[in-house]
């Protein structure tokens, strides 16, 4: 297969105001991964499924991570006033890094037997700003594999043609596989549920 | 008068929810169909009856303790399980695996496969109405490997035997020698299944042309295993990836022409000759030395930061797992891949215009298990 540095090229020919990130795998898999914007992944997808040289056609494995919030303390001098004289002082400041949501596809050619090809696209947050647009118009094998993300993660799939809960029923609340999601207490009987008591 | 008669039309229409307590659904699993007389116009499957979030599970245990786990998914091939899994480890750590646990490997990886195509041809033939003898020939043989299984690993189905960089125990005495019996002695069985059935007047009309499948319709629905190759893609993970020391055996991969019905049972009959012929060989050229790489740590692993996705060819389609390290004791992100579930992907596409007896049928050829469909 093409080197993912070329492979970026091709897309950024096709699509200028495209942004494409290369993403190091540090691990020794050593299965490094494009990042793709969220307004292009749908042709860009297409293009990855049409080229000849890649011949994308089947997408085998798609699949969500959460990434919460990180805070990072850094530490910076600051000049402050101290008893009126201006001193030189250290402080820690911490740097929030918002968390988002990913979604991450495995992609293979039958007809040309290579890959993986990894693509990943984010969200912009957590929280309110979690569509992505759908890939099943391209790859419809992605189809209950989104529907599991949007149930288990959250993620709503613009462009889906089916986009309900996978897994859980229809009427449940949140998001299991989300990192800070809280399990409700088995331990609470249905008795004990309505009266919001513990009986253990 | 027009609209008269399309409302009677609508009328006509039934809906019904099959499962997910149903003797042809192979667990809890349902589908919801609209019939127009016996024709499905319409199917939904619903899944989620078995599911335990094995995901989250897995992300709050260490890496060692999902193995158990991983029985659970694919519970008739629960040593493929392992092994896609441990091998998914291996390449997020960098594990080597000793020569002798590799050919261990393939020969239960493929005695998994005979045991999961046998026992679904019982199952197929139970879905057309031979309910009962047809799978009691299969079970019959498919008990020899159990008891294969059972002796080695100590579990006939739940086997947990692989581990990251090896096996977790060598082959008891007289093992080798039995499973040479087993592979010798079952070219016999499978004639006389074929003998039955590849020629049953009743079996040819309820599958050929039943389900048909074109190769772009299945590789765009991501199909995988015996009902791709049936569309005649030559796919064969075993092939593609090289993973373990499949490289050094000789064997074929069966393709269909038709897609159909037929074909997706007919290779699977075709496909455990080959592995028969790999294991004559990976049975005679078994070597002797380790079974663990002492390296390996098992309890306490931490992989380096970073991802990995490995894939194996199991009984069933291509079984992935993909983890993501952030060097704590377990996993931030565990998804299994299951083939099962994706290849459900399609099932309503094979329906459409056929009667609700073909449906059972069409799901039977497709071979699914439900603690993976729903993990």
């Amino acid at each position: 297969m093409l080197s993912l540095t070329h492979i970026q090229e091709l897309i950024l020919q096709a699509f200028p105001a495209a942004k494409v990130s290369l993403i190091k795998n540090p691990s020794p898999a050593a299965q490094d991964s494009l990042l793709l914007d969220a307004t292009h992944a749908l042709a860009i997808s297409k293009l990855l499924h049409d080229h000849p040289d890649l011949r994308l056609d089947y997408c085998s494995n798609v699949t969500g991570v959460d990434w919460l919030d990180k805070t990072l303390k850094e530490k910076t001098t600051v000049t402050e006033l101290v008893e009126g004289v201006p001193t030189q002082v250290e402080k820690e400041v911490s740097v929030v890094i918002p968390g988002y949501l990913e979604a991450v596809y495995h992609l293979y050619s039958m007809t040309l037997k290579h890959g993986p090809l990894i693509i990943r696209l984010r969200t912009t947050n957590r929280t309110d700003a979690v569509e992505l647009p759908s890939l099943t118009p391209v790859w419809k094998s992605a189809d209950f594999q989104e529907r599991e993300i949007y149930d288990l993660f959250g993620i709503r799939f613009r462009g889906h043609p089916d986009l309900r809960r996978l897994l859980m029923w229809d009427e449940f609340e949140g998001h299991p596989m989300r990192k800070d999601y809280i399990p409700p207490d088995d331990e609470l009987l249905p008795n004990d549920m309505e009266k919001g008591t513990k009986t253990s | 008068m027009n609209s008269l008669s399309s409302s009677h039309e609508t009328e006509n229409l039934l809906e019904l929810s099959l499962g997910p307590q149903h003797p042809s659904t192979h667990g809890v699993f349902r589908m919801n169909a609209v019939l127009d007389g016996e024709n499905v116009v319409k199917l939904q499957p619903v899944f989620g009856y078995l599911h335990r979030n094995h995901e989250k599970i897995a992300e709050n245990i260490s890496y060692l303790a999902s193995i158990p786990y991983t029985d659970r998914l694919d519970y008739f091939s629960s040593l493929s399980n392992n092994w896609a899994y441990t091998l998914t480890v291996e390449k997020l750590a960098a594990i080597e695996v000793p020569e002798r646990a590799e050919y261990l490997r393939v020969i239960l990886a493929e005695l998994t496969r005979l045991q999961n195509h046998t026992a679904f041809l019982g199952f197929l033939l139970g879905d057309m109405g031979a309910w009962g003898s047809a799978l009691m020939y299969a079970f019959r043989q498919r008990d020899e490997v159990m008891d294969l299984f059972e002796s080695l690993t100590g579990a006939r189905m739940m086997c947990n035997y692989m581990r990251f960089g090896g096996c977790r125990c060598d082959l008891p005495t007289g093992w080798l020698e039995q499973a040479r019996k087993v592979v010798a002695e079952y070219p016999a069985f499978l004639d006389e299944m074929e003998q039955f059935l590849v020629t049953n007047e009743i079996l040819i009309s309820r599958t050929q042309g039943i389900g048909i499948l074109t190769a772009e319709q299945a590789i765009n629905g991501g199909l995988t295993g015996p009902i791709l190759r049936a569309s005649g893609v030559a796919y064969d993970i075993r092939k593609i990836d090289h993973y373990g020391i499949y490289d050094r055996f000789n064997f074929r991969i069966p393709t269909g022409e038709h897609g159909d019905t037929y074909d997706r049972f007919m290779l699977r009959l075709l496909e455990m000759r080959e592995s028969l012929k790999i294991l004559q060989v990976a049975l005679k050229d078994l070597p002797s030395g380790p079974i663990m790489n002492p390296k390996a740590k098992l309890r306490n692993l931490r992989p380096p930061i970073g991802e990995a996705y490995a894939r194996v060819e199991a009984p069933k389609g291509e079984l992935g797992f993909f983890l993501i390290s952030d060097k704590g004791p377990n996993p931030y992100r565990y998804r299994v891949r299951p083939p099962s579930l994706i290849n459900l992907t399609l099932l309503e596409e094979m329906s459409l215009g056929l009667k609700i007896a073909d449906v059972m049928v069409i799901l039977g050829s497709i071979d699914i298990v439900l603690g993976e469909v729903d993990r």
